[in-house]
């Protein structure tokens, strides 16, 4: 499992956010942003703290939180892959990639392996269609992509 | 001002960047440096070409020479044979430039020779984190014309003349939408524009963001004049980083000039535009989903009416538009609301741009005059399917939309004819398929999609869509009957009916018109037990045929040790005897046929 890490320093980033914002309408999705930026997720605790600062009730953030794919509430691992599976990629065989990635890594979709290393999802066009299949990690993209390279990629993130 | 002899334009769109584009900008710089050019070409970075298959794309000016799938290592040399000796490298030119040893320019080349454009005039020309590059092109013009030659309602008899309709999906007429906007009266009014792009395979938004944003800050403000609003949302999507730097770094330039901010101008009209992320949810397309969005809560669509324009954002009247309709804008103003209404159909009036993808040979952004066919956009302009392969269908509109076949290739484009047809033009997506796509399996993706991101308000929709998929599951895994088949028909028709908002309403779609034009296939599954394109795995098996030599390679490599030599004696001499696959243990990896010796290859998959 990946690793989460909460202190005083990062709370302190987000109050500041908060504080700067508060004379617009800001509502709520900006300072979710935030919090998922800084945290890498956005936990109970997070929410707990949103709450009290912004006067929103913790089931409001919850209901938000779990509504919108790019906030979770877990951590995530040191690389994140995300396999399009946009349609463009979806009918040039992006399916093949993620089966391979699925095989590689022993974890499935949505999941973070064992070392906290890679969380594997399946994400929405990714808008580099020109290149499907395409799949991303972290910020770098592959495109043009063949399950036999899947293995050779992964290795240059292993260490 | 420094005058340059030659501009080199790099693509900076999404595509491009993903291939290392800013890097051969750089590369490119230090070359002109190193060869002492560097006062005389200019290197620009640009947005998107369109043609995003042969990324990474260089353009040379004056002479329109298109490089393409340009790589750092030939970046020397187009710096050393072309732009210091004048000599055109034509090894590394698009493959279309060259013809019987003629070089073409970027313009004379069929991608682009038959496109038209207008919301995307800019991409690929300018540079668009340069304000001063979009003023040279007309930039602002019909902002300065708005605010001070015309009032409010000459603005939008302009556009009604215009007769433009909203290029997000619906198409719904825009000058009617602004007058509806203008006529409720309050303290605070918004205009918003929907950058929530969320249909897999369309990207001409956040084209357009990333190549022009300053056309979409201009048409905005020209709609706040004209519908009486002083504060203006970007919702776009978080995926879209570049987009988003871009439109950023375009509202700090229009504030610094006047042109966005207090007093515009002089005219003592204000305007403001704020950028607000989405997180995600393909929902927040939908107008008062995006509305609920940017307040804060879960992006649930409202029941209509009350409309935006009467109750929107904080309740407050609201307009809002789609990148491409506000991308429009700015031109119809210059030009006339006549001029643009002369290109098009009666029905569809001016240009549509498209994102080309699937089985295409060129991938890209194309924007075309309504009216044009599909057959010209798919063959003529994206090159057809590519291997030889047999074209099957067409799919427009994304997920809401439908599949066209190879009879419906005539029909000229445009909002009605699309419709009646079972499919709808949508964001303007555009995905190709051929003979190896399965009909089936691209109606549960489609359902697959809306089931994932269905809301979950309203029941017809968020239950109808999951029962959809699992028919189709059924049906795609051989457990499928006709019965299944006219229970899917009758409850597409129903979430149809029944839903709350657009997404539900459309989510069946897919199913419907590929029911309609590919029963075989559907059929296939059913009765057969078939996937004639060898897509759905479940449906295929695996044999090994007589040309077996007995060597064993495939039960070696395979997971679940089910191939066995169990069959006939094929050798007297060694007594080898063929292998069998066990079908009732065989997960359909496909590791045997791989394994299997080319030049033998004695395994068939049916």
């Amino acid at each position: 499992m990946a690793k989460l890490v909460m202190n005083d320093e990062l709370f302190a980033e987000l109050k500041t956010f908060i504080d700067d914002n508060k004379s617009q309408t800001l509502g709520l999705m900006p300072v979710l942003h935030k919090a998922q930026d800084i945290f890498g997720c956005i936990p109970l605790e997070v929410q707990k703290f949103i709450s009290k600062e912004m006067h929103v009730t913790v089931a409001e953030i919850y209901g938000v939180v779990t509504f919108y794919s790019r906030f979770s509430t877990e951590p995530v691992g040191d690389h994140l892959i995300g396999v399009c599976l946009g349609t463009a990629c979806y009918v040039k065989g992006s399916q093949k990639i993620l089966d391979e990635l699925i095989k590689e890594l022993g974890i499935k979709q949505e999941e973070t392996t064992e070392d906290g290393k890679f969380t594997l999802t399946a994400t929405r066009c990714v808008g580099a269609c020109g290149l499907a299949p395409v799949m991303m990690i972290d910020d770098d993209v592959y495109g043009r992509l063949s399950p036999k390279q899947i293995s050779d990629i992964l290795s240059k993130y292993k260490n | 001002m420094q005058i340059y002899r030659s501009h080199v334009l790099i693509c900076g769109g999404t595509g491009c960047t993903s291939s290392k584009s800013l890097l051969i900008k750089d590369e490119m710089i230090s070359e002109l440096k190193r060869l002492g050019i560097h006062n005389e070409v200019q290197v620009v970075m640009t947005g998107c070409f369109g043609l995003c298959e042969q990324g990474p794309i260089m353009i040379v000016y004056p002479e329109g020479t298109f490089y393409s799938k340009v790589k750092i290592s030939d970046v020397k040399r187009i710096a050393e044979e072309h732009l210091l000796k004048g000599r055109i490298v034509k090894d590394l030119l698009y493959y279309e430039a060259l013809e019987d040893e003629i070089v073409k320019s970027v313009e004379e080349v069929d991608f682009y020779s038959k496109q038209m454009r207008i919301a995307l005039s800019n991409c690929g020309v300018i540079d668009p984190e340069n304000i001063d590059e979009y003023i040279a092109f007309d930039g602002y013009q019909a902002l300065i014309k708005a605010l001070t030659e015309m009032n409010p309602e000459q603005v939008i008899d302009e556009l009604k003349i215009s007769g433009l309709r909203g290029r997000g999906g619906a198409g719904f007429p825009t000058g009617l939408k602004w007058e509806f906007a203008a006529s409720y009266k309050d303290d605070e009014k918004y205009v918003c524009c929907n950058a929530d792009e969320g249909d897999p395979g369309a990207f001409m938004d956040r084209s357009i963001l990333e190549g022009t944003p300053h056309s979409v800050l201009e048409a905005m403000t020209i709609a706040g004049y004209a519908t009486g609003a002083n504060k203006g949302y970007i919702y776009v999507r978080a995926e879209y980083p570049i987009a988003v730097s871009r439109l950023e770094i375009a509202i700090k330039q229009a504030k610094e000039y006047g042109l966005l901010g207090d007093n515009i101008l002089d005219t003592g009209f204000d305007f403001d535009i704020e950028i607000r992320l989405g997180a995600g949810a393909f929902v927040c397309g939908e107008e008062t989903a995006l509305i609920e969005s940017i307040e804060g809560k879960r992006g649930m669509p409202r029941t209509k009416p009350p409309f935006p324009a009467e109750k929107g954002i904080w309740g407050k009247p609201t307009l809002i538009n789609n990148v491409e309709t506000f991308a429009n804008i700015p031109a119809i103003i210059l030009k006339g609301g006549k001029w643009f209404s002369s290109i098009g159909i009666p029905d569809s009036k001016g240009t549509k741009v498209f994102a080309l993808g699937g089985k295409i040979t060129n991938t890209g952004l194309v924007e075309i005059p309504m009216g044009t066919t599909l057959r010209q956009v798919i063959y003529d302009i994206g090159g057809g399917c590519p291997d030889n392969k047999k074209f099957k269908a067409v799919q427009t509109g994304g997920p809401s939309g439908g599949c066209l076949t190879s009879e419906h290739l005539d029909t000229p484009i445009g909002y009605d004819n699309l419709v009646k047809l079972g499919s709808m033009m949508g964001s303007g997506g555009m995905i190709v398929m051929d003979e190896d796509n399965c009909m089936v399996d691209i109606a549960r993706y489609f359902l697959d999609f809306t089931c994932d991101e269905s809301c979950g308000k309203c029941t017809p929709c968020r239950e109808g869509t999951k029962r959809l998929k699992e028919l189709l599951d059924r049906i795609c895994t051989g457990k499928g009957t006709l019965e299944d088949l006219s229970r899917l028909e009758e409850l597409a028709y129903y979430i149809q009916d029944n839903s709350l908002c657009n997404l539900g309403q459309s989510a069946p779609n897919p199913v419907i018109s590929t029911l309609k034009h590919f029963r075989d296939e559907y059929l296939a599954h059913v009765i057969d037990k078939k996937c004639p394109t060898g897509v759905c795995k479940d449906l295929l098996q695996y044999f090994i045929t007589d040309r077996c030599l007995g060597c064993g390679s495939c039960a070696r490599v395979c997971p679940k040790d089910c191939i066995t030599p169990t069959g006939e004696i094929i050798s007297e001499k060694t007594g080898k005897r063929r292998f069998v696959i066990d079908n009732s243990k065989c997960i359909k990896c496909g590791a045997c046929i791989q394994a299997c010796p080319p030049k033998v290859s004695a395994i068939v998959r049916q």
